[in-house]
């Protein structure tokens, strides 16, 4: 398994495209500290840079990564190792590898130009967000036989939940505007990983006091000890389970 | 050493193997032959456990190859098309391979050093042609002195040098007692190399048995002409079939 994995991360480590994630990160990073001092107003940036792009990214390298992988996994699906082990060297290099590029990219900025308690959960929603994501893409990427259709429900994946999503709330929450609805949001948001990660990160910033009474309610939620072991339960959920479904079909898959 | 026992498999509606039985024993040589789409790389995929069969058990001596790994300790197997990835270099391939069986140390670089592929060791996979390509594929499934080989289409592709050098080397492992599977359109290269012969047609055995054998059942003294007979036969049970099917 570490031996697979080795292989998997050189090989990853080594690609053109790590490079440029990584210094594309920095360089946001970088000129969104240059434009202000305020460091909420820069993570608030950075969260609005982040929740956009890092699933996308994610979603679109997992996908090409595995097909542009294949050829290796065949060849070692021929040598005395485990199904499960080449599968999982291959996944957690590119979520070591998107992860890296993340705490570089926007880590090397923080250390030099001051970080808070906002700028340190806005990293690791960055890394829970992008393994998330690697794992849609890896599922996608062994449910079909089509390096195009894959990328394609990867991409579905990612419209659904950063942009169709939150418009369906919406419209829920405007329809039943005439009932208590902050129970009902809270489900809602545990519904979406890419939701969560935001909320987590609004929490940390003052502006959760702009959200009126819902904001009220999801501050109180959310600091609590029961709420953020709530959230974290979910998020590991998002993480597990695409993931784990991932690894059954790659199991019993044809080569 | 390898019995295959009721394998079926399904791709789709399309029935590649249909309740297959087939035992390779130590010592012999086998010509797998049978048109295009009769199954025969996937027979040897469902052996390496690349395919996994719908029912049915493969044993690699004695054990069941279902949820076990170590059996591919004694395969070599030389794939019909090598797929590698193209960034890696050729030694890299050849130490990984290495690292993947760490307990073995003793390797045969016959097959290396014939086709000079000690001197190409920092050409990435990717810039390489399909014959060296093959080449490398060769030298990998003998590397580890395994006691099975696999290998499919194996002379496909290579120049008439390499091709000589490659049968040298089966027939050497073969003289060994080792238990050697060819598949392979090239008659002449299956006379040559192999003792046993089986056809198959439509995802079952038609004929498993020696090529004497089947030189006598066929009534012709070559081994061409006999599974060109073998070949009609087949024909003539499908289209009796048919026949069968309209009454």
């Amino acid at each position: 398994m570490f031996k697979l994995l080795k292989y998997a991360l050189y090989d990853i480590l080594k690609s053109r495209f790590a490079i440029i994630y990584t210094v594309f990160l920095a360089l946001v990073a970088i000129s969104i500290y240059q434009v202000s001092d305020d460091l909420s107003k820069v993570s608030l940036s950075l969260m609005n840079i982040m929740i956009l792009f890092i699933p996308l990214i994610s979603a679109v390298f997992a996908t090409t990564h595995f097909y542009n992988n294949l050829e290796f996994i065949e060849l070692m699906l021929a040598q005395p190792v485990k199904r499960i082990h080449v599968f999982l060297s291959q996944l957690l290099a590119v979520v070591i590898m998107l992860s890296l590029s993340i705490l570089l990219g926007f880590g090397l900025p923080m250390l030099l130009w001051g970080a808070d308690s906002s700028l340190i959960t806005l990293l690791v929603v960055g890394v829970v967000l992008s393994s998330v994501f690697a794992g849609f893409a890896f599922l996608a990427s062994v449910l079909t036989r089509d390096k195009a259709k894959a990328i394609g429900i990867s991409l579905a994946l990612w419209i659904y939940f950063s942009l169709v999503y939150d418009g369906l709330v919406l419209y829920i929450i405007y329809s039943f505007a005439d009932y208590p609805l902050e129970k009902a949001t809270l489900a809602l948001v545990m519904l979406n990983p890419v939701d969560l990660g935001r909320i987590l990160m609004l929490m940390q910033l003052d502006i959760s006091a702009l959200m009126g009474y819902t904001g009220a309610f999801f501050q109180q939620f959310f600091s609590s000890g029961s709420g953020i072991f709530i959230a974290t339960f979910a998020l590991l959920i998002w993480m597990l389970v695409p993931n784990y479904l991932a690894t059954r079909i790659f199991r019993k898959r044809d080569f | 050493m390898i019995s295959v026992h009721n394998i079926s498999k399904k791709f789709g509606k399309l029935q590649v193997l249909n309740e297959f039985n087939l035992e390779f024993e130590l010592g012999n040589s086998y010509a797998l032959m049978g048109p295009n789409g009769s199954g025969k790389t996937t027979l040897i995929k469902t052996i390496l456990g690349m395919v996994i069969p719908d029912s049915g058990d493969i044993r690699v001596g004695n054990q069941s190859i279902k949820g076990d790994v170590s059996y591919r300790k004694q395969i070599g197997y030389m794939p019909q098309i090598g797929h590698y990835p193209a960034n890696i270099k050729i030694g890299q391939l050849f130490s990984m391979m290495k690292d993947m069986r760490p307990e073995i140390k003793k390797y045969d670089l016959e097959l290396v050093e014939a086709y000079g592929l000690e001197e190409m060791k920092d050409k990435a996979m990717g810039t390489l042609s399909g014959g060296t390509r093959q080449k490398v594929s060769a030298a990998l499934a003998f590397l580890f002195h395994p006691s099975i080989l696999i290998l499919d289409e194996p002379t496909a592709g290579l120049d008439p040098i390499a091709v000589e050098v490659l049968k040298a080397k089966i027939k050497k492992e073969r003289d060994q007692g080792k238990l050697i599977l060819i598949t392979s359109h090239i008659l002449s290269d299956l006379e040559e190399l192999t003792n046993r012969a089986i056809y198959i047609y439509e995802g079952e055995v038609f004929f498993s048995n020696t090529i004497e054998e089947l030189k006598e059942i066929t009534g012709e003294s070559k081994f061409s002409p006999a599974i060109a007979k073998l070949m009609e036969w087949t024909l003539k049970k499908k289209s009796k079939k048919t026949i069968l099917n309209h009454v």
